[in-house]
């Protein structure tokens, strides 16, 4: 974020300076539909009207989205229940769709359009290509055989559901090992940090979760999430409640199903949701 | 676009400790950049984030009032990392200032009303710049009676005791300062916990009289109580949360209460709105 020096004998020794840093435009090739459309749940976070996030907003502009869509999405998938599916198109400039040993793009902005250009795409797409995508795109869909139901939440009672009784035993086989959060494409969280080495020193931006302990820890000792319940409790209302809350548009999950694979104990997002959900 | 994790660049004007443990220094600084002091245009309640390099950042109340020029204040309890670091500083130093942050005591609400300030501990601070503030001759007819309770485990624990014997002479403001216990047999104030002065002290509770209560969870705790029963609205009880923080913005996702950021949408909330909202702080 920000570069320093503390060298004494220097003029701006002290004074905190933005790293002059040149968004050079770039692309991500072959980006998941769940994984464009997580931006825009994101982009509500650092881009508000009291304050933006300059580094987030300005990296996200200077990116073409390119994206694969999904011909076989996994048995933890469900995303065509939250916000996304494996033909998604939110969130990208091009979706390139397999056709054989080549891909198909639809061009979906001017942004897309530039990118092909440059990228050299420049052959027509074969006729009777828009009844073939959407053909093969109702076949991904049917691919999908999770899904999970949100439509209750909404409009219980936040403290309710803070308050009921299932959370312990849900957070009981939870080791807060974070992973959870390290593979989700819609958790933000960050910690700001100082890193220096011979008075040349930067202030930096880390990935965080709301998965540990030191996360809110207060300097006095106290901790408004001390147990280990109350911090997954804190995870899947934020994804499922308080996002719906605050933004009145939805949950914070597209459904990648990443978490559920990858979870060493086995908590699974759409059961947690079922039972929030009932 | 504003960076709006950028500090302002401040030179450390003086230090002043305040308590007899060594614990607590007001921290006086005078921004480097004269320009940059009119864009930190704070209201009582607002808090910062002190900015000093190699260590990080911490977000600290405003103890100066906006009535108050040329400089901004901040009282700092010595408790981790970057407090302790700051305790080592030196008049001259420069460090960074990022704010003003957070939400601040409702003032437009207040004007033409009682004022009830609760404060217990170092939690004084924003108080302190609120009383500033209402004193401020422009500014005092603004607001009606207002009482004072403040309490420190000690005499020699109390912040700001010039002014507090300052405010104490004087007739527009009813002050209780008390300690839980003292030797010291010249001590002219009051001997008990806040709570029980409260319940003494204060003003009954009414539409137009509002209280501002600062201060550790213990002292909340017990104070809630006797507002209740001295009448008491949660609508008229008004609090400041300390959760910890990055950011300060709304954005790192630590200090969230629910929907809530305390950064963003608090940290001054009233009772009835806490109530409606997991017990997170
Ligand atoms: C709105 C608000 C107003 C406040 N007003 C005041 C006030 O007026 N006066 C006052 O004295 N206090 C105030 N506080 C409390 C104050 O912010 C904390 O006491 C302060 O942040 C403690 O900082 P520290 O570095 O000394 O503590 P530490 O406990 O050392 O932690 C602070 C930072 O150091 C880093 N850190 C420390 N240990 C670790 C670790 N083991 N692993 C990783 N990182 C670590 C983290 O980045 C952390 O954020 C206020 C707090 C809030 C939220
Ligand atoms: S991946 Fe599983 S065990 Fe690890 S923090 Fe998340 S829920 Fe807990
Ligand atoms: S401190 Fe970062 S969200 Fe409040």
């Amino acid at each position: 974020m920000f570069s320093y020096t503390t060298d004494t004998n220097s003029e701006d020794c002290n004074i905190i300076k933005p790293i002059n840093k040149k968004n050079v435009k770039q692309a991500i090739l072959g980006i998941r539909p769940c994984d464009s459309a997580s931006f825009g749940i994101v982009e509500k976070n650092f881009d508000t009207e009291e304050y933006k996030d300059p580094f987030w907003i300005n990296s996200y502009k200077a990116t073409t989205f390119i994206g694969l869509a999904c011909d076989n999405p996994d048995s933890t998938c469900f995303c065509t229940t939250a916000n996304s599916g494996p033909f998604d198109e939110k969130g990208l400039d091009i979706l390139l769709i397999t056709s054989g040993d080549s891909f198909i793009g639809k061009i979906l902005t001017e942004k897309g359009e530039e990118a092909a250009k440059i990228a050299g795409w420049t052959t027509e797409a074969p006729a009777n290509s828009v009844s073939a995508i959407e053909k093969q795109k109702k076949e991904a869909e049917s691919k999908i055989s999770s899904s999970i139901s949100t439509d209750k939440i909404k409009n219980k009672d936040t403290l309710e559901l803070y308050n009921a009784s299932f959370w312990e035993e849900e957070a009981f086989a939870c080791i807060n090992c974070g992973t959870c959060a390290y593979v989700c494409p819609t958790c933000w969280c960050f910690d700001i940090q100082d890193e220096i080495s011979d008075k040349k020193g930067i202030r930096m931006r880390n990935w965080d979760s709301c998965m540990f302990p030191l996360f809110t820890l207060h300097g006095s000792g106290h901790n408004p999430r001390d147990l280990k319940y109350q911090r997954v409790r804190q995870r899947f209302m934020h994804k499922l409640k308080y996002y719906q809350d605050k933004y009145k548009s939805g949950i914070q999950c597209v459904g990648c199903g990443r978490c559920i694979r990858l979870c060493p104990v086995n908590i699974d997002i759409r059961s947690i949701c079922d039972i929030m959900n009932s | 676009m504003q960076n709006p994790y950028l500090p302002y660049p401040v030179r450390i004007d003086d230090i002043v400790t305040e308590t007899e443990d060594k614990n607590l220094k007001t921290f006086k600084f005078v921004f480097i950049n004269p320009e940059e002091e009119k864009k930190f245009s704070y209201k009582a309640g607002q808090f910062a984030e002190l900015s000093v390099t190699g260590k990080g950042e911490i977000p600290i109340g405003i103890a100066s009032s906006p009535t108050e020029k040329g400089f901004v204040k901040f009282t700092v309890n010595k408790v981790g990392l970057i407090t302790t670091h700051l305790h080592s500083m030196k008049k001259g130093d420069i460090m960074g200032i990022r704010g003003p942050l957070g939400n601040y005591y409702p003032w437009e609400l207040l004007e033409g009303k009682n004022i009830v300030i609760i404060g217990g501990g170092f939690a004084f601070t924003t108080l302190r710049s609120s009383i500033i503030y209402m004193l401020e001759p422009s500014n005092r007819d603004k607001f009606k009676e207002i009482n004072v309770v403040y309490g420190a485990r000690v005499p020699g624990m109390l912040l700001y005791k010039d002014e507090l014997s300052a405010w104490k002479k004087r007739d527009d403001i009813n002050m209780h300062i008390t300690v839980d216990s003292t030797d010291d047999p010249n001590w002219k104030y009051n001997v008990g916990f806040v709570p029980a002065i409260v319940g003494e002290k204060v003003p009954k509770g009414n539409k137009d009289t509002y209280a501002i209560v600062c201060g550790p969870p213990a002292m909340i705790k017990f104070t809630q109580p006797v507002l209740d029963q001295l009448g008491y609205s949660h609508d008229n009880i008004i609090m400041s949360l300390e959760n910890r923080m990055k950011c300060g913005i709304g954005m790192c996702g630590r200090c969230n209460i629910g929907e809530k950021f305390v950064c963003k949408d608090g940290p001054v909330f009233t009772l009835s709105q806490l109530n409606k909202m997991p017990k997170e702080y």
